[in-house]
């Protein structure tokens, strides 16, 4: 009997002996191509386990400055990368922009009219606007720049709910707390939210575009599972799927 | 009525403005929770020492939950309430035209529950203190039983009760994970002084984030410095 309990706990303690295991920090916009992204990874290096931790960029960001042990990091910016870099905490060379993403305003009760975000932000139905944390978020940023760009941030701020990443931002419009929000393109394309609500791009020209980085950590810099990733990334079906969720791919 | 956003740049003891905003904010819920929770508390407590229905110790156990729910449950099962997409929040969203997340009234009813406990068990314990044999005085001299709550039960309880309502106000003070999921950290509305210091730890900015903790770690002890003397003061008396 107690060798058994040994036996058990051996194996439970042991782990995936074979292979390494891959640890990936995303941005919450990627939650959704990531399902889909790691299963294909998964036929192209078999023997690596990959986890992933979602989040804010900026949050993911202050974790690694204070040791979290991810390897790679795939930012909803080139900014927050670069601060790793500066701080020696990221590998410069690793540095590249896989994906650009698009800001959309979305709505998921039929009766909220979206002509043109100036026009749903100042539409007295519309009483509360998701916005993802422009201090830690990519895409709040994006968005609030978009709103400062219209001249409509005045008339948008009282009725601003604020998520803490993507995903949250994403939950709110979901749940019916806000009648609009502020998400990313992959968000109204994943499979489970495709078919709620309807959306409208916010013009490109009102933002600085979200050019998305991914980069690896001094950590995940000596992972050759990490340098695989990043391959994985450039690969025909990685860029299918990218773009299937939305994302423009860098020439 | 939309609040006046204190300028950012202005600073007070070397906080800035908005922080002093997430506290005000904090002491303001905190403060109307305990009221809500004494005007409640109270007779629930009673009933729940003097009930002899079957149901009691199922809802005993419901009010004691929250000591040990985490509190992302809690706030869970809330935002599925106030989601305006089915009753209750529905309800609300009709009456009133906004929905209950988001809002402060939202997080006022989200921390009586939160706080329920902490309040009431300090207060069952404050009731049954009082030995019967005075409240039987009472009533022998003709009083309701209301009047020889309100006017013989409660003062001769008082220090447990006022430990309960200053624990359900230091235990609100202290609430975060509830407020993240249904207030939307809107200033001055929902942006609570938890968020707040979290919000600056997020934005790396630690001389913030240490001058506001060191405001609440103050503010909490000296809460419940009251409460342990009340409490140590009613026991010697016993």
């Amino acid at each position: 009997m107690s060798r058994c309990v040994i036996l058990a706990f051996a194996l439970l303690v042991a782990g995936p002996t074979r292979g390494e295991i891959l640890s990936i920090a995303a941005a919450s916009n990627f939650t959704y191509a990531l399902d889909a992204l790691n299963a294909e990874f998964k036929r192209y290096s078999p023997k690596t386990a990959v986890v992933v931790a979602t989040g804010a960029s900026g949050t993911l960001v202050a974790q690694i400055r204070n040791g979290a042990p991810y390897d790679v990091l795939l930012s909803a910016d080139l900014e927050y990368p670069q601060a790793l870099i500066k701080e020696g905490e990221a590998d410069a060379k690793s540095l590249q922009t896989f994906a650009t993403g698009r800001l959309v305003l979305w709505a998921t009760k039929p009766a909220i009219e979206l002509k043109s975000v100036a026009d749903a932000v100042r539409n007295p139905a519309v009483k509360k606007i998701a916005i993802a944390n422009a201090d830690t978020a990519p895409y709040g940023r994006a968005a609030k720049a978009a709103l400062e760009k219209l001249g409509v941030w005045a008339a948008a701020k009282p009725k601003l709910v604020t998520g803490e990443n993507i995903s949250q931002t994403a939950q709110f419009v979901e749940s019916g707390g806000a009648e609009a929000g502020f998400v990313s393109l992959s968000v109204v394309l994943s499979p489970k939210l495709k078919v709620k609500g309807h959306w409208i791009e916010v013009p490109a020209e009102l933002h600085a575009p979200l050019a998305h980085g991914v980069i690896l950590t001094t950590r995940g810099a000596k992972k050759a599972a990490a340098k695989e990733y990043l391959e994985f990334l450039r690969t025909p079906m990685a860029q299918k799927i990218l773009k299937d969720f939305g994302y423009a791919l860098p020439k | 009525m939309f609040p006046v956003l204190p300028d950012s740049a202005s600073t007070f003891l070397g906080l800035p403005a908005p922080l002093w905003q997430a506290l005000w904010l904090t002491l303001r819920l905190a403060a109307i929770t305990t009221l809500v929770l004494g005007l409640l508390g109270l007779p629930l407590a009673r009933w729940l020492n003097t009930t002899r229905t079957r149901l009691a110790p199922v809802i005993e156990t419901l009010v004691a939950l929250p000591v040990v729910l985490p509190p992302t449950v809690i706030g869970f099962y809330l935002l599925v309430a106030f989601s305006p997409n089915y009753p209750p929040g529905s309800w609300w969203r009709a009456a009133t035209g906004a929905p209950l997340a988001f809002s402060f009234t939202g997080l006022v009813i989200a921390s009586v529950f939160y706080s329920l406990p902490f309040a009431v068990q300090p207060f069952q314990a404050a009731l049954r203190s009082v030995p019967p044999e005075l409240l039987d005085a009472g009533a022998a001299h003709g009083a309701s039983p209301a009047r020889v709550f309100l006017r013989v039960h409660v003062p001769l309880a008082w220090r447990g009760i006022v430990a309960g309502l200053t624990l359900g106000f230091a235990h609100t003070l202290g609430e975060f994970g509830v407020v993240l999921m249904i207030g939307g950290s809107i200033p001055g509305v929902t942006k609570v002084a938890s968020i707040a210091l979290y919000d600056e730890v997020q934005k790396l900015a630690y001389p913030q984030a240490h001058a506001f903790a060191a405001v609440l770690l103050g503010l909490s002890f000296v809460l419940l410095l009251i409460v342990t003397l009340l409490q140590r003061r009613g026991a010697r008396l016993m």
